[in-house]
């Protein structure tokens, strides 16, 4: 262990929305942004049950494969006030919801190329610590075969719990839809990152 | 373009587990399958950074509601953000919550038949300095019971959200107070197996920041994780 012990997780418990709920942290972009697409899902206990308690955190690149981050060494341009950070709390049915940008497509190690994601941060009352997991897109399925991460994952049922189905537009605007679940025979794939 | 530098992997025994039994809400919230390890990628090592000017004055101060006091002891909570090395975390946001002096929360699921105070609403910002400091001001929580066996009691605590330079840094804990009695029979305390890391999140008086005849002091620092040494050239 190093000098400094790392500083242990512990639960956001249930009145998680005292802290983390402040304003409007589920738009990445606005509705009316080139390219606005809507996300939305639930949250499932092991009974099927939704999770009134949980909060989503999503970090993703700009529509060029970009991070808004010091230590992306790559050349993509950066996209003025994109910052590509979202935050949204489940509702009482467990819903949560995000409207964002599908990121472009971002290096991946021995030089592959990684199909368009999120990464996920999943918190809950119940949950110790948070489990990470990705969000892909249906509609990507040339990008989808060729991604590493993915295809590390043997299982193919496993492996669509991480791509998230393209549904119909709503207002002009595209939706996909994307349910985590916690624990049961749907089984959300979490990464050990 | 040579590999990205990934985070030093946590140690498993100084974060809880995802099941712990004694905490019932983990049994269905737990997923049953191992987590798949995947190597660092740029999307792991970066992740999102604040200081865009966006905190309002007074967030560091909870102990004040629209000009008025709120009932309890004042005291200031205040430390560093380092990362497993040492070094600091500057320009890191972290965000706090907590129930007031009585042990209630403002919140409408709490029934706690304890006051609330108009004056708390329990919830601050801030962004720590370029030698990762913080500081907040607040009341002391109380403890409050909870619903997970007879006659359980939560330890005092404040809850602490904090982003740290990646998205693996990505921590949410909570800071509790020296020599609570509670400790012993509090399992989410006790759900982190290593005794040290459990004891790293109890803060520390600190005599010397408290402030005369106005407020006491703890102090608490966090560590977060550190990076791999930098791999070679492909």
């Amino acid at each position: 262990m190093s000098e400094f012990g790392i500083t242990a997780s512990q639960t956001v418990g249930p009145f998680l929305k005292i802290g983390l709920a402040q304003g409007d942290q589920e738009y990445v972009v606005a509705e009316n942004v080139k390219g606005a697409l809507r996300i939305d899902g639930h949250v499932y206990d092991g009974q099927g049950q939704p999770v009134p308690d949980a909060m989503i955190e999503i970090w993703q690149a700009n529509i060029y494969g970009k991070y808004d981050h010091p230590d992306d060494p790559t050349d993509a341009e950066l996209v003025k006030s994109f910052y590509g950070f979202g935050r949204s709390c489940t509702d009482k049915n467990g819903n949560f919801f995000f409207v964002t940008v599908k990121p472009g497509r971002v290096v991946g190690l021995g030089n592959t190329l990684q199909a368009p994601h999120l990464a996920v941060n999943v918190f809950a009352r119940g949950m110790l610590k948070q489990q990470v997991t990705r969000l892909y897109f249906s509609d990507e399925i040339q990008a989808n075969s060729e991604d590493p991460v993915l295809n590390s994952i043997d299982d193919a049922g496993v492996r669509d719990t991480l791509v998230a189905s393209k549904v119909n537009d709503e207002n002009g605007m595209p939706c996909y839809k994307f349910n985590i679940h916690l624990q049961g025979e749907m089984e959300t794939a979490f990464f050990d990152v | 373009m040579s590999e990205p530098v990934g985070y030093r992997r946590d140690s498993q025994d100084e974060h809880p587990p995802a099941l712990y039994e004694g905490y019932k809400s983990t049994v269905l919230r737990s997923p049953k399958r191992l987590p798949i390890k995947i190597n660092h990628t740029l999307t792991e090592i970066t992740g999102p950074l604040f200081g865009h000017g966006k905190l309002q004055p007074g967030e560091d101060d909870l102990s004040i509601e629209n000009g008025e006091e709120a009932q309890g002891q004042r005291i200031f909570v205040s430390g560093r953000v380092l990362d497993e090395d040492g070094r600091p975390v500057p320009r890191t946001l972290i965000e706090i919550w907590q129930c007031n002096a009585a042990g209630r929360y403002r919140h409408p699921i709490d029934q706690h038949p304890a006051p609330l105070d108009p004056n708390f609403v329990g919830q601050g910002r801030v962004v720590t300095s370029d030698e990762g400091e913080y500081k907040f001001t607040t009341i002391k929580p109380g403890a409050y019971p909870w619903g997970n066996h007879y006659n359980a009691w939560r330890p005092a605590h404040i809850h602490f959200s904090l982003f740290g330079p990646a998205f693996v840094t990505r921590v949410i804990t909570q800071m509790y107070f020296p020599d609570d009695p509670l400790f012993l029979f509090d399992p989410i305390f006790n759900s982190i197996p290593d005794e040290s890391a459990r004891q790293r999140l109890v803060s520390k008086f600190d005599l010397d920041s408290t402030k005369p005849d106005f407020a006491l002091s703890f102090k608490f620092n966090f560590i977060v994780r550190g990076r791999d040494a930098t791999p070679f050239e492909e």
